[in-house]
């Protein structure tokens, strides 16, 4: 995404005074969002400071109407004087972190790969099985996109619960897969399309064979399509709650469900419920922030053309 | 695999004709040994499920790698018996092959389970009760209550579409430090709707001391439960929910905005429309296409939502707030009733696939007019 300055919202505007007005409404209103945005972040990371009088009293500064304290992040085992000693609680902690790093990770990665593949042999190869056709195929996997996880839910408890999947991280990766797979497919699709077909011609009249051309030639023009579309089913898998809460109980149970089952419980401890809401968005906060130009890419795949 | 077997000549007009005839012998070899382990593992279980046979596996897994090793030979039986196309073929196969499996097998189960009296809790196992599921559906208040709540959920969309466009808007005007704010305003569609909900939710809009109560106090309102009036409690979940996805129709708004040419605005402009004529006659038009695309994707996520609803009101008060999902989620988890919770589900996939087909022929026809 080139960012262009397209300036027709002032470009109206002749008296000066006019021209103030509407800066200070444009202003106002971007500063108004981005408090809206950031307030709630902003009200969890400092609560995790807060000591239970703190809360009830609504402070909000730190250091002015409260003095910070590791309350929280020690019940989790994280402040600087508890991270060397042994806490149940971080463990536990880690555990349902790791989990949800390997999940997301290896679901978004085996998407990527088979995603890519067949968006590649959809966009270049004229396939025809049984009666299906290129388009019918393209809009069976779109397709996917709208079942609604409810509906897959329960046959996949009992099936799982068959094939002994259930409460694996193996059995969460399968379905994360399925769920992102559309969408990488729908990204990947438009990166191939830009590519243009005169290049493979050319590795292939050079000796490459097909999939020589493609892993040579097309995949490394294609590498920033593959990281946007990771980046976007990496949000997708980390944040998704409803199939963990379904088929994991004790092993594989990922940050989401953690958070969640915290808050059911009666008389939550604030302070920690916000250090561990703190905790589970923070990588991905991160990792949005710093790759921003990769998740708008994949947003914006295929919508404009 | 394909490398090696590639054929030397991508010129020939028929490769499947250089291919010798061992080669495709050895494909067919494999692929009918291939399927017939499969069928033979497939029986086998089910002889010893149904008690027929005293030799089989505790579990189905066996079945799941059989599979895998079929479609490993169904590729290899490919790339050997049709030489260039099957390498091409062998793109397709594992997404397809993958989904099938996935999905398919999945609904057509779903869809015995559906008539079924299936509770997981109980020893007595599943019954097959035919309709009776379907009749308890039609005369179920809650259900119903669920699906015109997600009519209002979905009509949300087109608030949170109009404030979208205007965050579009402002971020494509002539303003300094625009990536900083387009990271800002991206931010919440990041975060864990799980931890949103604890943040907003259950903190911010907590009734004695959250910020956003005692705002409304100083606002001028009494008595500011949001989850406590069926009305307010509806409201606020769409609020939430509406914090965490705005962003997502923005960004494709922006790149709408972004990705419209220079001249037409001009022309207006020297044309000597005003702002607001410009904005009705010129951009929203142009913009039609990306909108539709962003509301009805918008629509599609909107269709699945659960996840706050499960961790911030349970469907309260008295399934005031429930969506679909979070109603089936409930069915389950209280009364561990699949037979009926599926029954459910796929009535609300019948539900989705008519309305969302609808959808696609009216947008496509509103687009088309417009054009």
């Amino acid at each position: 995404m080139s960012v262009q300055t397209t300036d027709y919202t002032v470009s109206e505007i002749r008296s000066p005074a006019a021209f103030i007005t509407s800066r200070v409404f444009i202003y106002g209103a971007l500063v108004f969002w981005a408090f809206i945005c950031l307030f709630p972040i902003y009200w969890t990371i400092t609560t995790s400071f807060k000591s239970a009088v703190d809360v009830t009293q609504g402070h909000l500064i730190p250091f002015v109407d409260f003095t910070p304290d590791w309350k929280g992040w020690r019940s989790l085992g994280l402040s600087p004087d508890s991270i060397f000693q042994t806490s149940t609680v971080r463990d536990e902690f880690l555990k349902r972190f790791m989990n949800s790093v390997i999940t997301s990770v290896g679901a978004s990665g085996l998407a990527i790969i088979i995603g890519s593949l067949a968006a590649y042999g959809l966009v270049r190869y004229r396939y025809h099985f049984a009666w299906f056709k290129n388009e019918d195929i393209s809009f069976f996997f779109l397709s996917q996109l709208i079942l609604p996880p409810v509906v897959l839910a329960l046959p996949f408890l009992v099936l799982y619960r068959e094939v002994a999947l259930l409460d694996t991280r193996i059995g969460l990766v399968l379905l994360y897969t399925l769920m992102v797979l559309p969408i990488v497919i729908w990204i990947m699709r438009d990166q191939f399309n830009s590519i243009p077909v005169e290049l493979e011609e050319a590795a292939l009249v050079d000796g490459l064979s097909i999939w020589g051309a493609f892993f040579r030639i097309v995949m490394p023009i294609a590498l920033p399509g593959m990281v946007a579309a990771f980046i976007l089913a990496m949000v997708l898998c980390w944040n998704e709650y409803f199939f963990a809460a379904l088929l994991t109980s004790t092993d594989a149970k990922t940050i989401p469900v953690m958070v969640a089952s915290q808050t059911g419980s009666q008389g939550i401890n604030w302070w920690s419920m916000a250090a561990l809401a703190t905790a589970a968005i923070a990588p991905l906060a991160i990792i949005g922030i710093a790759l921003e130009r990769y998740l708008i890419m994949g947003m914006t795949a295929g919508s404009v053309k | 695999m394909a490398e090696q077997t590639s054929t030397a000549n991508a010129w020939a007009a028929d490769p499947a004709d250089l291919i010798p005839a061992g080669r495709k012998r050895l494909g067919w070899g494999l692929l009918a040994l291939a399927t017939l382990g499969l069928l033979a593992i497939i029986v086998v279980q089910i002889l010893y499920k149904t008690e027929m046979s005293t030799v089989g596996f505790y579990t189905w897994r066996p079945v799941v790698y059989a599979y895998i090793l079929w479609g490993i030979a169904l590729g290899a039986w490919q790339v050997l018996t049709r030489g260039e196309d099957g390498q091409r073929a062998l793109f397709l196969l594992p997404a397809l092959l993958f989904t099938i499996a996935m999905v398919i097998f999945p609904t057509l189960f779903g869809f015995y389970i559906a008539l079924t009296d299936w509770n997981l809790s109980s020893f007595s196992g599943r019954k097959f009760n035919g309709l009776d599921n379907f009749w308890q559906m039609l005369a179920d208040p809650y259900y119903r209550n669920a699906l015109f709540n997600m009519v209002l959920y979905v009509l949300a969309v087109f608030v949170e579409y109009a404030i979208a466009f205007g965050l579009a808007l402002l971020l494509n005007a002539q303003i300094r430090a625009r990536k900083f704010f387009r990271v800002v305003f991206l931010l919440p569609l990041m975060l864990s709707p799980v931890a949103v909900s604890w943040m907003i939710g259950k903190s911010l809009m907590e009734y004695r001391f959250g910020p956003a109560a005692t705002l409304a106090r100083h606002l001028g309102w009494d008595n500011p439960a949001f989850f406590s009036n069926p009305i307010t409690a509806r409201i606020s979940i769409m609020v939430l929910d509406a914090w965490t996805f705005i962003p997502f129709m923005m960004i494709m708004l922006l790149a709408g905005l972004q990705a419209m040419s220079r001249e037409v605005l001009e022309a207006a402009r020297v044309d000597g429309a005003t702002t607001w004529q410009t904005f009705w006659q010129v951009i929203f038009p142009l913009m039609l296409p990306v909108s539709v695309t962003a509301v009805i994707l918008r629509i599609i996520f909107k269709l699945k939502l659960a996840d706050i609803i499960i961790t911030v009101t349970s469907g309260g008060p008295g399934g005031a707030t429930d969506s679909v999902s979070s109603f089936i989620y409930r069915e389950y988890r209280d009364r561990s009733n699949v037979g009926y919770g599926t029954m459910l589900a796929m009535a609300y996939l019948v539900i989705i696939i008519v309305f969302v087909t609808w959808l696609l022929k009216f947008a496509s026809r509103f687009v088309r007019n417009v054009n």
